[in-house]
């Protein structure tokens, strides 16, 4: 990290760091553009995936931290960029160099009103055109008068807008139409049994080809965000069951460890254990499901009730433990909520008897089945360097050939003293990512069967103090969750609540990239793109 | 659950007193019964969740619970097909006028079930700028359905309270459910289907 901040401090003399977790630059607006480029593309630095920006409002000022990580080693930098207009705050946008920035700037333009200059879209993304104000900044007025519940359809323009730099340093605004004049727009959503979700894709076709996909959200955005800036540390743990409500153990499991890191608690090695054989039992009931509703998509409607039986068989174990069938709110800060259920190991080991037998059968069914190829492989092929650039983590990337297996790359609670593999495809198309899955619950299996016959005595959850108070500063965590890498930012002041959490959802990405891969393949295919990246719509909106 | 709990249903028992306060023609009634029993035996629902409470309906489908056994498991894409809608998930600003499109769009007698905590009130995000507190405000709604998110057995509950109000319901003459909906239309515009 040294020589990392003596080569930028070398390049960029008006940069300024930061002690932290890890190095944060912070650099003025104006030379923004031009870090990234060195940032990315340097031999030496190679910062090349562009984990989130997170939109800031510090009251005097506005600004973003940008998450990057490089995909050769594995260090993380952030870069903090400020501005202190508030009326027209604007900053530089990097769509150039990280293609996911393009939607990264939207969202924030959308929450905090930072116009990202030479950004091709500038349009409203969770909101509608005609909202008032940006929710996320500290002096939103959130009166409801304001922003009525709508009572007619939303208003919609086929434009967008574009802030453009010319030569003489001028900022001009610029309004482009989102598709061609002549284009054939279909409307696909939000109510669509395909979309696994309220998710909308305004389509433009040529005859049966796909020119161009805008892909449109919002329909569920719940403002978690902005709610958990109102609650305290533990309060805002139950929002983590309710947005990809597939992974939630994970999701909790990353906001407990970064509050955990912030208080400075370790917690015993039993939860550990507790923790790490839950996720990987959601990660199996997970897959399931998306083995089920894909091949319901693709019309083998009776895939579902083959998967969905080794699913019930995970969630009757869990229930037992926790609770709950979905959300089950386990995870808390310095452990688990409560003790394992005294049946737990045997249910487990049940599992773990008939789970070989059950893919086998899946494969047998399904993946080996000619219709099922025929309509696979070879389908929305991505490729490594785009994976990278779109930022489309999880079993996704992986079936691209992108080693980011958030458990071997950063390994966090007990995963670094695990035996499992990662498995990495290299032919990046739908084909791929269905098999990968299949392949990924084996490895589950094998980490469960690791662990199931030695998990420790001790507490369950260690002492926390009874009102949580993080000390001022910032923290970022990932884990893998059952789509992708999902991260927790927190910034505190030292109080109660914190100043700003921002979730990093894996499939916003997802969902981005159906555009890219879609583009010439025919409109049935989308279906079939859409369903193999497997994204959940809220976790998209939060 | 025994059949005692199930049948306790003060409200159900309020609206049967109140549609049976002026006595049946025999052959009207007569009628009624047998429409309400084809009905309230093949309630087809509208494929409709925004969150949570749409996967609990998928296992609701699923071999477990097996709704097909009560003649429920037609469910439908379009809501032209659709007996009823089950408001699964929370409902946003911006879904809100695409969903009372769809309720408008349910072909006539049609139902709705508000199921879980976001739905009847917004739940856990009621604070939330952007949710909307309560389907009430959009549509007429006739079961509640508790949960965050309710479980299948709950579900199959909330459908059965359904279709024990479909069962009471009169076609011919007297005062019914169609004309309070009449009334909160009236009160509730939308311009979102004309």
């Amino acid at each position: 990290m040294a020589n990392i901040q003596e080569k930028i401090a070398k390049l960029f003399p008006e940069a300024t760091f930061e002690e932290g977790e890890n190095l944060m630059v912070c650099i003025p607006d104006s030379k923004w553009h031009a870090l990234a480029k060195t940032l990315k593309e340097d031999a030496e630095l190679h910062f090349d995936f562009l984990v989130t920006i997170v939109g800031m409002d510090w009251t005097d000022k506005l600004g973003c931290i940008y998450y990057l990580q490089s995909t050769v080693d594995n260090k993380m930098i952030s870069v903090k960029v400020t501005t202190e207009d508030r009326e027209n705050p604007m900053i530089h946008s990097v769509h150039d160099v990280w293609a996911i920035a393009t939607t990264f700037e939207r969202e924030v333009y959308d929450f905090f009103g930072i116009i990202f200059v030479n950004n091709p879209d500038m349009r409203r993304m969770f909101l509608s055109i005609d909202w008032k104000g940006y929710p996320l900044r500290k002096d939103y007025d959130d009166n409801p008068e304001l922003n009525p519940v709508p009572k007619e359809n939303e208003r919609q323009e086929d434009t967008t807008v574009s802030y453009v730099e010319t030569e003489d340093g001028k900022i001009e605004k610029k309004v482009l139409n989102v598709f061609e004049p002549n284009d054939f727009v279909v409307n696909i959503g939000p109510q669509h049994p395909a979309t696994h979700g309220v998710l909308r894709f305004r389509t433009a076709v040529d005859g049966e080809t796909i020119k161009k996909i805008d892909f449109y959200s919002g329909y569920i955005h719940r403002g978690i965000e902005k709610i958990c800036e109102g609650l305290t540390y533990p309060q805002t743990l139950h929002f983590m069951d309710r947005m990809d409500y597939f992974s939630s153990h994970h999701y909790h499991h990353a906001m407990c460890m970064v509050y955990e890191k912030a208080l400075g608690i370790e917690i015993s090695r039993r939860a550990q254990v507790i923790r790490v054989l839950m996720d990987e039992l959601a990660r199996i009931a997970s897959h399931c499901l998306f083995m089920g509703t894909f091949c319901m998509d693709l019309g083998a409607t009776t895939m579902l009730f083959y998967t969905l039986r080794v699913r019930e068989q995970i969630l009757d174990i869990m229930e037992k433990t926790c609770g709950a069938r979905m959300t089950f709110n386990y995870g808390c800060i310095g452990g688990v909520m409560q003790d394992l259920h005294e049946d737990f190991v045997k249910d487990v080991k049940e599992l773990l008897a008939v789970l070989p037998k059950n893919i086998k059968e899946y494969n047998e069914l399904f993946i080996g089945n000619v219709i099922a190829k025929g309509r696979l492989e070879n389908v929305g092929t991505l490729t490594r360097e785009d994976a990278i650039s779109y930022a489309v983590t999880g079993p996704s990337g992986r079936a691209s050939g992108w080693a980011c297996d958030v458990r071997k790359t950063n390994p966090y609670s007990i995963y670094g003293e695990l035996d499992f593999e990662e498995v990495v495809y290299t032919e990046g198309d739908s084909m791929a990512r269905t098999k990968l899955r299949l392949a990924e619950m084996e490895q589950s299996a094998r980490i469960i069967e690791q662990l199931i016959d030695n998990i420790p005595e001790g507490e369950y959850c260690v002492k926390v103090p009874k009102v949580v108070k993080l000390p001022e500063g910032r923290w970022f965590q990932m884990v893998e969750g059952c789509r992708g890498a999902f991260g927790v930012y927190v910034e505190s002041t030292g109080g109660t609540s914190p100043l700003r959490l921002k979730l990093v959802p894996p499939c916003l990405p997802l969902a981005n990239v159906v555009d890219h891969l879609t583009r010439g393949n025919k409109i049935a295919d989308l279906i079939t793109i859409g369903g193999s990246l497997d994204y959940i719509v809220p976790d998209i909106d939060r | 659950m025994p059949y005692e709990a199930w049948k306790d249903n003060e409200y159900i028992e309020s609206l049967v007193k109140e549609l049976q306060e002026n006595g049946t023609n025999v052959i009207v009634g007569s009628l009624d019964k047998l429409i309400n029993w084809g009905r309230s035996n093949s309630i087809w629902p509208l494929t409709f969740a925004t969150s949570c409470c749409g996967i609990e309906f998928v296992s609701l489908g699923a071999a477990r619970y097996d709704m097909a056994r009560f003649g429920w498991e037609v469910a439908r894409s379009s809501p032209r097909q659709a007996d009823f809608m089950m408001v699964a998930g929370t409902i946003v600003h911006r879904m809100a006028p695409v969903m009372r499109r769809l309720y408008d769009q349910l072909a006539e007698p049609k139902y709705v079930i508000a199921c879980g905590g976001c739905a009847i009130s917004g739940g856990p995000f009621r604070k939330s700028y952007h949710v909307v507190k309560g389907i009430d405000e959009i549509v007429p709604v006739d079961v509640y359905l508790p949960g965050c998110p309710p479980r299948p057995e709950a579900m199959i509950y909330s459908i059965m309270q359904l279709s024990r109000k479909m069962k009471v319901e009169k076609f011919f003459g007297g005062v019914n459910r169609q004309e309070k909906i009449k009334d909160f239309l009236a009160t509730h515009p939308s311009e979102s289907c004309d």
